[in-house]
């Protein structure tokens, strides 16, 4: 690895040093295409962060596709209800690999507000795995942009070999994630087991 | 009027496709389409079964639930208070009006007056939410019409500048649980009533280059006019309300015909429509706007000073007597109305939500029938759903 | 508008043989309601759209409400001999009142803007009897209203067009807005329960082992 100062040393003279894992995630990290997809209340801000007074384009996410097939990030702004959840996670498994997902707001956390409700899914992580949570009823969009730096840091960091490679680099790792069907009570399974462990209460 | 002898039946049935007699293979061959619930010009997660014919309309039926979140249910487990900022939630654009129709219930199931103070903060920031409601819905329906960008970008710029006041009002952008049984929860910060004399003065500017931008446009006038038409008994007989109501010509505003609040110390007209078309709505909610600023120039005018909750309210252990009581308020959408049946309990025994966005939607498919699938889309547009009111 | 007593004496002229009941409120609200009875409603209703005085062509808000079997206790005061002295006493009284469920329908009045007008339908029980008259054909408006009581109440209504459920998916087969429904027990449970909530939280942890 090059000595970071004498990496800006030489960028100073008109030299730039990089290597192809810098250059890759740099690339994709100001580049996130969200899937424009809004299920409720939250996504309104989601709408609000995108117009003129919060810009998300200065962070290279205003390209807001409606087709899940150019999207690299699926925002789930809002309650996911049972008799959503088996579209919400179609829709991921039809999104190309690199994928991420916010989960925004208290309803896509963990049903929020609504969380005693029956048909609330009490939290998207249940049935997809979420790289950022954003609290809020809603969250501001201050709070949407922060949550989109958070995950542009996060690609930057990730590591093109080895074991801590991300999932879209390694050909074991799943891509798509089991679709729950509509039963006569609930939707089966109402959970994946294999992303989510119901939580231990320790008193 | 004459007299409707049965309401335009709504149909369950199956299409035949239609063959010319010479018989061209194309056709006879029918397309099914499932339009949402991810869809971009669904407002949100409502989908539509469309059957087509080619480009034309031959059924179409709404699919809802998508967003069901069992306000009812839960709300008949929460004390009263409790529901309050869940009406927030049902139509996330006018949070302030949703809690007006829901106090404005729960003061009718239990009898309680309102101050005069509150009843002028009511007024101005429903009218505020009803300004920034039609101005992000008309940049919606512009949106759905291709015009990406531009209007909705300007609408929301002065959607901005009211949710800031009402950031400052109550603290919250969007999900404002403003109001009490017999009052409002705090009062006016110092300084505001001037920051809504500013927006209000300045509002009517934005709306003259707004129109002037869009009004006259040739592709607005040829994708709005005669599109959508809604005949006026049928208009009646299926329970629509609001701004759509009134296209069609029929002069029926709660505010006029209630008088709840104190809407009758204030000039005001109705805009009513001739055709009931999307052209019509669209006009109409513009011209609304322009009905709201004069109440509201109105109102800010005196607003008294005392208290801003009734003294009698009790916020804890709020428990109305035995019976029912239905209340009702022309929001931004339509006639909102909240039902309450108290069994003397803390929470109530039965509560309902009679949302506008919903049974404005009855009649989409006989809207909509015969026409290209776009118009279809242009319909929606201009009915002005949010989905956690048309789901709950 | 004329008062509720009128108007049930004019629809008792109107359709010889209907049984119609005012069933008093005593809320400040004052909204006292007409219960119809199912044999007639259909012919009730037409009435109440079509005659020149009421025209209540607007069929506001539809809804359900449910009553699962209770006791009433009413208690009346009676003078009783005890030991040789008169005395007043409660005497509480227990009737049995079989469960049903109820439409509500709020109607008012484009044309003369008068209302509102509140009638109520019952079924016969909770459970086989269920059947109540659409009023789809009188107000459209009832449409997707009357399918959302069937969603999530169970009442079915004869004479709907199109009666599906609407809300939840079709292979959903109970009826979550009974009062006697429970839900499924998916949900994590605040660190701090009380009330109802920590008795379900109990449940759930005896059912599911947690803790
Ligand atoms: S978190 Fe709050 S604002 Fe967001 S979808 Fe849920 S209820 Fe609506």
């Amino acid at each position: 690895m090059i000595e970071e100062g004498l990496k800006n040393e030489l960028a100073k003279q008109g030299v730039v040093l990089t290597t192809l894992q810098e250059l890759y995630n740099w690339g994709r990290g100001n580049s996130v295409w969200p899937l424009s997809f809004g299920l409720a209340c939250c996504a309104i801000e989601m709408m609000a962060a995108s117009m003129a007074k919060w810009d998300i384009a200065r962070f290279g996410s205003e390209v807001f596709r409606p087709s899940p097939r150019q999207a690299d990030l699926m925002i789930v702004a809002g309650t996911v209800t049972k008799k959503m959840a088996p579209q919400v996670v179609r829709l991921y498994n039809q999104m190309p690999e690199p994928k991420y997902v916010i989960a925004m707001g208290a309803c896509a956390i963990s049903g929020g507000p609504f969380k005693q409700g029956y048909n609330v899914l009490k939290g998207i992580d249940r049935l997809l795995p979420v790289d950022i949570h954003i609290p809020g009823c809603p969250p501001r969009p201050e709070a949407l942009l922060h949550a989109l730096i958070t995950l542009q840091k996060k690609i930057e960091i990730e590591a093109l070999t080895g074991p801590n490679r991300p999932r879209h680099l390694d050909a074991d790792a799943p891509s798509e994630f089991p679709v729950p069907q509509f039963g006569e009570h609930d939707i089966v399974p109402a959970m994946n087991p294999l992303l989510w462990k119901p939580t231990q209460v320790v008193r | 009027m004459s007299v409707a002898t049965e309401s335009p039946a709504p149909r369950n049935y199956e299409v035949v496709p239609k063959t010319s007699p010479e018989g061209s293979e194309l056709d006879g061959e029918l397309l099914e389409v499932a339009m949402g619930p991810q869809h971009p010009s669904t407002h949100g997660v409502f989908r539509m079964d469309v059957v087509l014919d080619g480009e034309t309309v031959v059924k179409l039926k709404p699919v809802f639930g998508y967003l069901h979140r069992n306000h009812e249910k839960i709300a008949e487990n929460t004390s009263y208070l409790g529901s309050m900022p869940y009406t927030d939630r049902l139509d996330y654009f006018c949070s302030l009006t949703n809690n007006w129709a829901y106090a404005l219930a729960v003061e009718k199931l239990a009898g309680l007056q309102v101050p005069e103070r509150a009843e002028f903060i009511r007024v101005i920031t429903a009218e505020l939410t009803r300004l920034q409601n039609h101005t992000s819905v008309c940049g919606f329906l512009l949106q759905d019409m291709g015009a990406l960008g531009t209007p909705l970008m300007y609408a929301f710029r002065e959607r901005e500048k009211i949710l800031d006041l009402f950031e400052s009002l109550t603290g919250a952008r969007m999900m404002c649980n403003y109001m009490r049984f017999g009052g409002c929860r705090c009062d006016l910060p110092p300084g505001w009533l001037d920051r809504v004399r500013k927006i209000v003065g300045d509002f009517p500017q934005f709306l003259d280059s707004y129109e002037a931008l869009l009004n006259t446009n040739e592709i607005l006038l040829a994708r709005t006019q005669g599109v959508g038409r809604l005949p006026r008994e049928l208009a009646i007989s299926a329970g629509v309300t609001g701004p759509m109501l009134r296209a069609c010509g029929v002069d029926y505003d709660i505010r006029k015909v209630d008088h709840y609040g104190i809407y009758d110390r204030f000039e005001f007209r109705i805009p009513l429509g001739e055709q009931g078309d999307v052209y019509d709505r669209y006009m109409i909610r513009l011209l609304e706007i322009r009905e709201s600023l004069k109440i509201l120039q109105q109102a800010l005018k005196e607003v008294p000073g005392g208290p801003i909750i009734d003294p009698k309210a009790k916020l804890r252990s709020f428990r109305p007597k035995v019976g029912e009581a239905y209340g009702r308020i022309e929001g931004p959408k339509g006639e909102l109305g909240f039902y309450l049946i108290s069994d003397g309990s803390p929470n109530p025994y039965r509560y309902r939500v009679r949302p506008p966005s919903l049974i404005n939607l009855t009649i989409l498919e006989d809207m909509c029938l015969g026409q290209s699938v776009a118009d279809a889309v242009v319909t929606l547009g201009s009915v002005d759903i949010v989905l956690g009111e048309v789901d709950r | 508008m004329e008062s509720l007593e009128q108007i049930k004496i004019r629809l008792e002229a109107a359709v010889p043989g209907a049984k119609l009941e005012i069933l008093p409120n005593e809320s400040p609200s004052g909204q006292h309601s007409l219960l119809l009875d199912n044999a007639h409603a259909v012919a009730l209703a037409r009435f109440l759209r079509d005659d020149a005085q009421l025209r209540f062509d607007y069929c506001s808000n539809m809804t359900g409400v449910d009553w699962p079997d209770t006791e009433i206790t009413s208690k009346v005061k009676v003078k009783k001999v005890i030991d040789g002295v008169e005395k007043e006493v409660d005497e509480v009284t227990k009737t049995a009142r079989p469960g049903f469920l109820e439409g509500v329908y709020h109607l008012y009045s484009m044309a003369m803007k008068h209302g509102p007008l509140i009638l109520r339908l019952r079924t016969g029980n909770r459970k086989d009897q269920v059947q109540l008259p659409s009023f789809t054909p009188v107000w459209r408006s009832c449409e997707f209203q009357e399918r959302e009581v069937y969603d999530l109440f169970g009442v079915v209504f004869d004479g709907h067009p199109d009666l599906r459920r609407i809300l939840m998916w079709d292979e959903f087969r109970d009826h979550p807005m009974r009062k006697d429904y429970s839900e499924p027990d998916d949900y994590e449970y605040e660190p701090t329960p009380h009330d109802d909530v920590l008795e379900k939280s109990k449940r759930h942890q005896a059912a599911k082992g947690t803790l």
